[in-house]
């Protein structure tokens, strides 16, 4: 009797779980929202398959929290989940009919109980729903059950579809202008959604590509392994030019919209960059690093725009003028809290960065600073008769800053100023005692950091020809604090991956606004508990934070013996 | 003589120099603006009394904000960014049961009862927020390092804001007024606005309960304990989760009150309110001294009075248009430099040997 017990717990505690969740899901409108566009045309809509993921993805962790080593258990358990999430829907269906619940909970509405029940009444529909839900919970437990090779090439081929679909409107204008390609792609998205063959086909060749990758492919890397070094120079090379050559042609390719949020990600690279000196290399919690981004923008805008009419400088005699002024504020700004830690630092310099937006949106600087209405009329950045107007213009300006500020970076870290600022991240006191400056390592960490935020204040100011007070609060600070420990502390490939993922992605999801900071906030907690690291951490913090957990062949320390001949030398 | 000046150079850096003149810079203009505001006699002593009262009122509620970051500091060494949600989600809550009890003539009939409701849901909500919200997502972090609590708080902030946002709808939800509390008291020559009056006296009633809480009963000491030293109370017997739990719960009730109070006073809810109040009252949790309690109270109460007599004091004198609108440069300058003379905040001693 207590074993048949325990083997419905796990089941029923998950379902709890998803009931609670699905339902908060619907009633916080995220169903009914997404009920307007397709996954694939006329078969299933976006909201539909959110509510269903749902259902198959608390399934498949009731299946993959089954204890027990027999294999029916996870079956079972998985069906279970299924149907007290199920249980739960159609509860609130049967509520939502009774009583008004749109008195507090807004969302609420007919509407979205009619697309739970998919149309079909409420008697039928619910009965529908609750079948449906058992079902994927029947079917997740199966695919558990399948074999590992299997289960992912299932996962991923539909997952791809899904994802597809969500993108089709971002792909398909872009895909249009590509002569054969445009066919395919016609031919694969409709107006509203995949083409229901389209879809088919796109999961199978997907599938495909992944049986040929998993049976093929370690052959493949191999074979790159032993190629003589040269050759593998050779080929580096090959891959860094195609690269960069991609990076080159990517604006022409992509169009205006696409474009622009390539230079919003770029910005934020740029902001990124320079916060990981401070933060990622030397330590120092700052959360008011948006002050100089705005110092970088305001002083661009004072020295070139004609609405002022103070000065007239070009673009370029501006952007040395606004680096230095944000290098000098760094260090104005880094006096005061030379000796504060942790989060007395973090505030104080959140602190900073409000007085700075404060006391530039307020009447009293009007005259110089222009107030709530900001500063317009900024020039563009032009080279001879090439203006930087457009987006896919202000690309490459920002794709050089980029270049630059991570020429200077890597070459900083790798630098002996690189080795203090880390020494000094790891225990400051220790630092001071190996005979590390500390005053002069911080300032010099906070002067840098600013100085690329003031590069990439003054871009901003000429991208958007104006600058207003609003666009450098403190959210700004925290979503760049954000995309670098997503991307990976410490690193400069994780700076880049972290605002694609955390400034690109929102951007290219636009017209789910109102759901981009919800979906935002949860990716941010799932994150940190599943991967604090991040998504391209650098070696040591990976290490660090997987101290004690089995090493897996890749993660080998690098060869003991050269630092013990080291020592031997010494 | 050159080598005691030299001892000296060796002492005083060229940083302290420019620190402590910023500081004296910084003082300097407060003298100099606050005797020209008080020569010029713009303001009479109604208008001094009126603002130390908002200032008082809203000191408070920053004051009880504040109890639940400092706990929460005490215990797990974290700035608990999402508590400004927690502090949103009571009042938001408890404002469809306000807006009932309005509609059906309860709330003038029974403003009391009502009233207790009310802060009884927020406060519930609110802490049941907070519990959630330790529950599962700071629990498995405890052995991270500090800056990924921080990154799991954020998110957590963005997501609840807009769970509430979804699920109540975004627009401004008025509250409704309590008669009994509309209207002024009048003390002699001096008047006072009720709400203000209500703010003030319930908020001091809230602290001095959680204090003696905190301090007199076996939970606030094995609370402290955890705070003081994780490991030693374990060993003690004490169940360190269930305290931080308990902290979280605790802070969450306080936040709850709060934010009653503070939609009484403002007169309205919205899915982002808690984001200007929960960093004031961090600021203000910081200025005490983070993880002291009556630290927190103490900043929370200065901060108000600073925000409030502030612009007028500090500003008006200087011939500075419009200085209401630099009450919040006034209270982060005053952070800052309380943080630039006393680096550990203004009671907070016990954390600058533990690296805060």
């Amino acid at each position: 009797m207590s074993i048949t017990h325990s083997l419905w717990k796990t089941g029923l505690k998950t379902g709890l779980i998803g009931g609670v969740v699905s339902v908060l899901l619907a009633l916080i409108g995220m169903v009914e929202g997404f009920s307007q566009r397709d996954i694939i045309n006329e078969v299933i809509s976006m909201g539909h398959t959110l509510l269903l993921l749902v259902v198959v993805f608390i399934t498949y962790l009731s299946a993959k929290r089954t204890t027990s080593r027999t294999k029916v258990l996870a079956l079972v358990n998985s069906l279970v989940t299924g149907i007290v999430t199920g249980i739960f829907l159609v509860l609130l269906v049967i509520l939502g009919n009774v009583v008004n619940l749109r008195s507090i909970f807004v969302n609420a509405s007919p509407v979205l109980y009619n697309i739970m029940t998919f149309g079909q009444g409420l008697m039928n529909g619910s009965l529908l729903l609750l079948v449906v839900a058992a079902l994927i919970g029947l079917l997740t437990g199966l695919v558990y059950l399948l074999p590992n090779l299997l289960r992912r090439v299932l996962v991923t081929s539909l997952s791809s579809v899904v994802l597809a679909g969500v993108v089709q409107d971002l792909l398909r204008p872009t895909l249009a202008a590509w002569g054969p390609i445009a066919v395919v792609s016609e031919w694969i998205f409709t107006a509203n959604g995949l083409s229901l063959p389209g879809a088919i086909v796109l999961a199978v060749v997907i599938a495909i590509i992944l049986l040929f990758w998993s049976f093929k492919g370690k052959a493949i890397q191999t074979g790159v392994k032993n190629l003589p070094s040269g050759q593998q120079r050779v080929l580096r090379y090959i891959g860094f030019s195609i690269l960069i050559l991609v990076f080159l042609i990517l604006p022409q390719v992509l169009g205006l919209f696409l474009s622009e949020v390539l230079t919003i990600v770029g910005l934020y690279v740029l902001l990124g960059l320079g916060l990981n000196i401070v933060v990622g290399y030397a330590g120092l919690l700052d959360l008011g690093y948006v002050a100089f981004f705005a110092i970088g923008a305001y002083t661009a805008a004072i020295l070139t725009s004609p609405e002022l009419g103070f000065f007239h400088f070009s673009f370029w005699s501006a952007l040395p003028i606004a680096i230095i002024m944000g290098i000098i504020s760094g260090v104005i700004l880094g006096i005061p809290v030379l000796k504060m830690r942790g989060d007395y630092l973090a505030i104080a310099t959140l602190g900073f960065g409000e007085i700075i937006r404060i006391l530039v949106l307020s009447d009293f600087l009007r005259p110089w600073l222009g107030g709530a209405q900001g500063v317009g009329k900024i020039p563009k950045a032009s080279i001879g008769s090439f203006e930087f107007a457009r987006p896919q213009e202000i690309y490459y300006l920002i794709l050089a800053g980029c270049l630059l500020v991570i020429f200077i970076s890597l070459r900083l870290r790798d630098s002996r100023l690189g080795r203090a600022w880390m020494a000094m991240r790891e225990d400051e006191d220790v630092a001071q005692a190996m005979g590390i400056n500390l005053v002069a390592t911080k300032l010099l960490a906070f002067a840098t950091g600013a100085g690329f935020s003031a590069l990439s204040g003054a871009i901003f100011a000429s991208k958007l020809s104006s600058v207003y007070p609003h666009s450098f609060n403190v959210m700004i600070s925290i979503n760049i604090i954000c995309l670098i420990i997503v991307g990976g502390m410490g690193s400069i490939p994780g700076v880049i991956v972290g605002s694609v993922a955390l400034v690109g992605l929102p951007e290219l999801l636009r017209e789910f606004a109102e759901y981009r900071l919800l979906v935002y906030g949860a990716a941010l907690v799932v994150m940190m508990l599943l991967k604090p690291e991040g998504l391209w951490p650098a070696e040591i913090r990976r290490r660090e934070l997987h101290e004690g957990e089995p090493k897996t062949t890749e993660q080998v320390l690098p060869p003991e013996g050269g630092l013990s001949s080291n020592e031997e030398g010494a | 003589m050159l080598k005691k000046w030299r001892r000296l150079k060796e002492r005083i850096t060229p940083t302290d120099i420019v620190m402590w003149v910023i500081g004296g810079a910084i003082l300097a203009l407060i003298i100099w603006g606050s005797t020209a505001t008080i020569a010029a006699g713009r303001y009479n002593s109604h208008h001094w009394f009126d603002f130390v009262i908002f200032g008082l009122a809203q000191g408070s509620i920053y004051a009880l904000i504040a109890m639940g970051y400092t706990l929460v500091y005490g215990v797990l060494r974290m700035i608990n960014f999402a508590h400004s949600e927690v502090f949103m989600s009571g009042p938001y809550t408890a404002y469809f049961v306000a807006a009932a009890f309005y509609r059906s003539d309860f709330l003038d009939q029974h403003p009391f009862i009502s009233l207790l409701v009310i802060f009884l849901v927020a406060m519930i909500t609110s802490a049941g927020i907070a519990f959630l919200l330790e529950r599962i997502a700071y629990r498995p972090l405890r052995a991270a390092p500090r800056l990924i609590p921080l990154i799991t708080a954020i998110g957590a902030s963005f997501f609840l804001q807009y769970v509430f946002r979804g699920l109540y709808g975004s627009g401004f939800q008025a509250y409704p007024v309590v008669k009994i509390f509309e209207g002024e008291w009048a003390f002699g020559e001096f008047r006072i606005l009720r709400f203000h009056a209500l703010v003030i006296v319930a908020a001091a009633l809230l602290l001095a309960a959680l204090y003696s809480f905190i301090q007199r009963t076996r939970i606030g000491k094995a609370i402290r304990a955890v705070s003081e030293d994780k490991e030693a109370s374990y060993m003690m017997g004490i169940d360190v989760d269930k305290m931080i739990s308990t902290t979280f719960v605790i802070g969450g009730l306080a936040a709850g009150a709060a934010g009653v109070l503070y939609a009484l006073m403002f007169k309205q809810v919205h899915f982002f309110m808690g984001f200007i109040p929960g960093i004031k009252a961090f600021t203000a949790a910081v200025l005490g001294g983070i993880g002291n309690i009556p630290g927190a109270m103490l900043g929370g109460i200065f901060l108000g009075l600073i925000e409030s007599v502030g612009p007028s004091l500090f500003l008006d004198g200087l011939g500075i248009i419009a200085p209401y609108q630099l009450k919040d440069a006034i209270a982060f300058t005053m952070l800052v430099l309380v943080l630039i003379f006393r680096p550990t905040g203004i009671l907070g001693e016990r954390l600058a040997v533990k690296k805060a």
